[in-house]
């Protein structure tokens, strides 16, 4: 019996080991990337970096200012085009739509989702690129609006799903209509599942750069107005990686940097704003 | 023993129920709402059997029986809320103050009958906006503050909560989200409110509140209760049903239908032999 026991004893703190370790290496994955940017990049951030464009090769100095407002114009016209037709999208679908329907329009949402992103990147080339016989804002933004339909549709269908029978029942009795029921009561049931889906489906085209780079290529200078290539941080990360210059390697680690943190920026504001939202009922 | 031992007797109630033992006491006229040849399916199952009863004004009916007998489902056809479930369908006719139900457009009868459900459903929003929704989306022409304030107070809970009015309906016990949807369903004012075993998921406390409250609403209100407690029935309630599969086996007075049962199937229940 006791020689039973300590084989108990001996598997059970073998288990917790191991799935400890597990545990550990799972988060330390992110921390040893996080540290490798900030080893290698870190020198190269300060002020300028936020507010200068580049500079000639041979140069030091200048910044990536161009690149990092060039990926937010691409972020918010993408969540213009894919984050209303997601989530409308998933309101007929949880809310609307027969089995069948929901299955074909699930399915093809599930297949869009697994598109490659260059796929999607020739789609825009073909559809906004080519005809208009430029590179542009637009073009990019497109691509990526369509990478975060599927996204923010599935998951506004997987939300909506989640908010109980009886609160839809309850408002129905006060002679709520359906679209009353589902503005008033189940979106805001939804809201903070709704709202971290498409936090996260920002976040992940945030960092795309298949999709734009024959879509908004790339530009050394402002881009004004969203009618002209422009510059975005993975690309410029992925054009200065490549290149043979040390200076410009340690720019590429800088704006990985960059687009780390505000990709962990945009996650944690989001959590503290929505875990905020249980204690303050609304209104 | 001795009643299971009978054969069993297919009594036509729906008529009789009503027409013995109520006329004295209810008029005709004073029927809020008339249920007659009330049939119902979930795709091919029938689930009520051509279900006629009245439910009279200012009064409180229970339905009875045990578990899966269509109490439930009968309540829900009062106000359409069955309509929600796929491949329902409903024949026979019920009318609400001479009018079919059937026929008018959902969302006004739904003004009119209220619903209580079987656990606190209270939205995801303040105690103040849960009992103002109603009258928002109906658009209420009294002051919001001043129906929620006389909702909470029929309801008995604006004591309770009056200053806490805008915290989150979650955080009240049980007892107190039930009354919260109690005064939600209140707010738009309605003429008859269902209740679906509204106490089942309360202790015995707020149970007790509950009851308490039900007495006194009906006098503003008709009232059907759906209970598969007995005492409460018996407490509460001046006209009960009691449904086997689907059956309305007996629909009586009260204090008569647990006194003095018709049918040996509701002597048999009342008694605890089975059920």
């Amino acid at each position: 019996m006791t020689a039973r026991l300590r084989w108990r004893k001996l598997v059970s703190a073998f288990m917790l080991t191991m799935t400890g370790i597990c545990a550990a290496v799972a988060v330390s994955v992110l921390f040893f990337i996080l540290g490798y940017f900030v080893y290698n990049g870190g020198v190269s951030i300060n002020w300028d970096f936020f507010t200068k464009l580049p500079v000639p090769v041979g140069e030091t100095g200048g910044g990536m200012a161009n690149a990092i407002v060039g990926s937010a114009k691409l972020l918010l016209l993408a969540s213009l085009i894919g984050v209303p037709i997601g989530f409308f999208g998933g309101i007929y679908l949880a809310e609307f739509s027969g089995n069948k329907v929901a299955f074909v329009v699930r399915y093809a949402a599930d297949l869009l989702n697994g598109v490659p992103s260059i796929v999607i990147g020739i789609f825009a080339f073909a559809l906004v690129v080519h005809p208009f016989k430029r590179f542009s804002t637009i073009a990019g933004a497109f691509a990526l609006g369509l990478m975060m339909i599927p996204i923010t549709l599935r998951n506004t269908e997987e939300f909506l799903h989640g908010v109980p029978r009886a609160l839809r029942e309850g408002s129905m009795a006060l002679g709520a209509g359906k679209w009353t029921t589902i503005m008033r009561v189940v979106v805001p049931a939804a809201y903070r599942g709704i709202m971290t889906a498409i936090l996260l489906a920002l976040a992940r085209v945030a960092g795309e750069t298949a999709p734009l780079l024959f879509t908004a290529l790339g530009n050394q200078y402002w881009s004004p107005g969203w009618n002209q290539p422009t510059a975005s941080l993975p690309v410029v990360i992925y054009n200065y990686a490549l290149s043979p210059y040390e200076d410009w390697h340690r720019q590429a680690w800088a704006a990985g940097l960059v687009l780390l943190g505000l990709i962990l920026m945009v996650n944690i504001v989001a959590r503290v704003i929505l875990s905020r939202g249980i204690a303050v009922p609304r209104s | 023993m001795q009643a299971s031992a009978r054969p069993a007797l297919t009594v036509n109630l729906k008529p009789t129920g009503i027409v013995n033992t109520s006329r004295e006491t209810i008029a005709p006229s004073s029927m809020r709402m008339n249920i007659s040849k009330v049939n119902f399916f979930y795709g091919e199952k029938q689930t009520l059997f051509d279900i006629n009863m009245g439910i009279a004004q200012n009064r409180v009916t229970a339905l009875i029986g045990p578990s899966g007998c269509g109490k439930s489902t009968l309540l829900r056809t009062f106000n359409r809320m069955h309509e929600t479930v796929r491949n329902a369908r409903l024949e026979g006719e019920i009318l609400l103050d001479g009018q079919n139900i059937l026929s008018q457009d959902v969302t006004q009868l739904r003004r009119k009958v209220g619903m209580v459900f079987q656990r606190p459903n209270p939205f995801p929003k303040s105690i103040f906006e849960n009992v103002a929704y109603g009258p928002k989306i109906n658009g209420a022409k009294a002051p919001i503050a001043e129906i929620v304030e006389k909702s909470l107070r029929r309801a008995a809970l604006w004591d309770e909560v009056k200053d806490q009015l805008h915290k989150s309906a979650y955080e009240l016990s049980g007892g107190q989200q039930q009354r919260l949807c109690i005064a939600r369903g209140l707010a738009v004012e309605p003429e008859v409110l269902l209740l679906d075993e509204p106490c089942s998921a309360l202790d015995p406390i707020s149970t007790a509140k509950v009851e308490e409250l039900l007495v006194q609403l009906k006098d503003s209100c008709t009232i059907v209760i759906v209970t598969h407690n007995m005492q409460q029935a018996a407490r509460v309630s001046d006209f009960t049903a009691f449904l086997l599969v689907g059956e309305m086996v007996e629909f009586n007075p009260t204090p008569q239908l647990f006194t003095t049962p018709t049918d040996p199937r509701t002597e048999a229940y009342i008694t605890g032999r089975f059920g």
